[in-house]
């Protein structure tokens, strides 16, 4: 075992078992807490297979950008009105059952899958492979995404002006 | 680099990391805040005609040490309302945030902490992690002070990103890198390869570019000021609404760190701008060490010029402070959203027209 399954282990501790808190803490505030080390977590993991641009992007995005609108959002309802926000089990026969399914076909894929195996190396960074990918090979999709991005914000902020 | 001595020092590459990610905590951090607090209560006092701390050692000098011993006494206070697990974890995190921000800055040539590809990135996602930690004292100490604190703080702290990746998107396209020590190596020679004027290009591009950089720093200076929650930008902890925002229920070693982690921020956002616009830790006028025939002189005058760029502009940070009023919340969106942002998008489009030459 070498330093870096340690570390691996360490990252997949901290993501699977600050998740297990989000899903079953009962203050919504703290679940949203949890949140923050789990989506560390996975950034720390995106950092061991050599994926430093997306975890990055992990960081600013969910950290810097979701995970603050969250926390706004419940701030501004939680301690200042008086509605308490809990989180509750609702409908336990559906919701087993897609859990059932889910986890089902992702074990089976687990299992079934032909998992490449690259043996341990220092790659450089990530981030040219990709500039490249996605102006050329990815670029009418590129475009399309931002095209979304754009209308996503242009509609977001004429409904904020009514 | 310090890494690969270390890495023969102690026989291990994680060892190393460790140590070589600890020494700017405890061989520049803390002695920054240490200075930066008494040079503030200086500088103010000097810009409003008085004398600041006069009574601990010569003209004030240990004032800082003095207050230190103060807070290390002080009863650690946790009121029966504060959420005591958060209350005590966000004045943590809000440091890690900031001081996580220095693994990435390269003090001199021989020494950063992580070389990164992504250097510049990392910096600005790590320092969400602050954001998250204000929101969190807020939170904590069930306030409606520090709440409204917090809210205004992180609101500002999320506008105020969008022009400063804009400005480094500027800067990414004519040096094609993010890494920081890469950036800076792109700048050397003499101060007029420094980006503020123009970078490395030459001939008519270098002229086009110089006015165009001047408007992408003074961009990324009022937006990194902003980051930091200082005057004129500090309605998140406006004295006269809010008490002290989102650290008022916090004392003794608590607070502490809080103001750590203020005068951390200050340098951390001083240092991007060096390296982004000013060379980094390039000397302007060449180094004594060649003209002495010393090589080992070279980095130790790099860490000296990179700290008096950096020193240099916190004390702008202080004396716009100490000048400047604070700004309205609407004020402070219409200048990010209506002035910022668009000024940097012309600014990265002109820009990206001028690197086709």
């Amino acid at each position: 075992m070498t330093v870096y399954d340690i570390i691996f282990y360490l990252f997949a501790l901290i993501t699977v078992g600050s998740a297990f808190f989000v899903v079953t803490l009962r203050n919504i505030v703290y679940s949203a807490f949890f949140l923050l080390f789990t989506l560390f977590g996975v950034a720390g993991l995106f950092v061991l297979l050599s994926a430093d641009f997306i975890a990055v992007v992990q960081l600013v995005i969910y950290v810097g950008a979701i995970l603050v609108l969250l926390l706004f959002g419940v701030m501004l309802t939680h301690n200042i009105t008086q509605v308490q926000i809990k989180t509750g089990t609702l409908q336990i026969i559906p919701s087993a059952i897609a859990v059932l399914i889910l986890a089902f076909s992702l074990i089976k894929i687990f299992l079934n899958t032909n998992w490449k195996t690259v043996p341990l190396t220092v790659q450089s960074s990530s981030v040219e492979g990709l500039g490249v990918l996605l102006l050329n090979q990815y670029s009418v999709v590129f475009e399309l995404i931002g095209i979304l991005l754009l209308i996503a914000l242009i509609g977001a902020a004429s409904m904020a002006r009514r | 680099m310090i890494f690969d001595f270390f890495t023969k020092l102690t026989g291990s590459e994680i060892s190393a990391s460790i140590i070589s990610a600890l020494l700017p905590l405890f061989l520049f951090v803390l002695p920054f805040a240490l200075i930066a607090v008494l040079l503030e209560r200086k500088v103010s006092a000097h810009i409003q005609d008085r004398l600041g701390p006069m009574r601990v050692g010569y003209h004030g000098i240990l004032q800082t040490l003095a207050d230190i011993l103060k807070l290390i006494q002080k009863e650690d206070i946790i009121a029966d309302s504060n959420d005591k697990p958060l209350f005590n974890i966000a004045p943590v995190l809000v440091f890690a945030g900031s001081y996580a921000v220095f693994a990435a800055i390269p003090f001199t040539s021989s020494y950063i902490g992580s070389n990164i590809n992504l250097g510049l990135f990392y910096i600005i996602g790590i320092s969400g992690i602050v954001v998250i930690g204000i929101l969190m004292a807020g939170w904590a100490s069930n306030n409606k002070y520090t709440l409204l604190g917090a809210m205004r703080s992180a609101a500002q702290l999320i506008s105020y990103e969008i022009p400063t990746l804009m400005i480094v998107v500027t800067i990414l396209m004519i040096t094609g890198t993010l890494n920081l020590n890469e950036l800076t190596e792109m700048q050397s020679g003499f101060f007029w390869n420094w980006m503020i004027f123009g970078g490395q290009a030459t001939g008519i591009a270098k002229i086009l570019l110089i006015p165009f950089m001047i408007v992408g720093f003074v961009v990324i200076y009022i937006s990194t000021l902003a980051e930091v929650n200082r005057t004129p930008f500090d309605i998140s902890e406006a004295e006269s609404e809010l008490v002290s925002g989102y650290h008022t229920e916090y004392s003794g070693m608590k607070f502490a760190i809080f103001f750590l982690a203020e005068y951390a921020n200050m340098f951390a956002v001083s240092a991007i701008v060096v390296v982004l616009f000013f060379g980094g830790y390039l000397s302007p006028i060449g180094y004594l060490g060649n003209t002495l025939g010393l090589p080992w002189l070279i980095p130790v005058e790099q860490l000296l010029w990179f700290t008096f760029k950096g020193v240099a502009f916190v004390l702008v940070q202080m004396w716009l402070r100490w000048t400047l009023p604070r700004l309205r919340v609407d004020q402070l969106m219409a200048i990010c959203w209506k002035y910022l942002i668009p000024i940097a998008f012309v600014n990265l489009l002109i820009v990206g027209l001028i690197t086709l030459i």
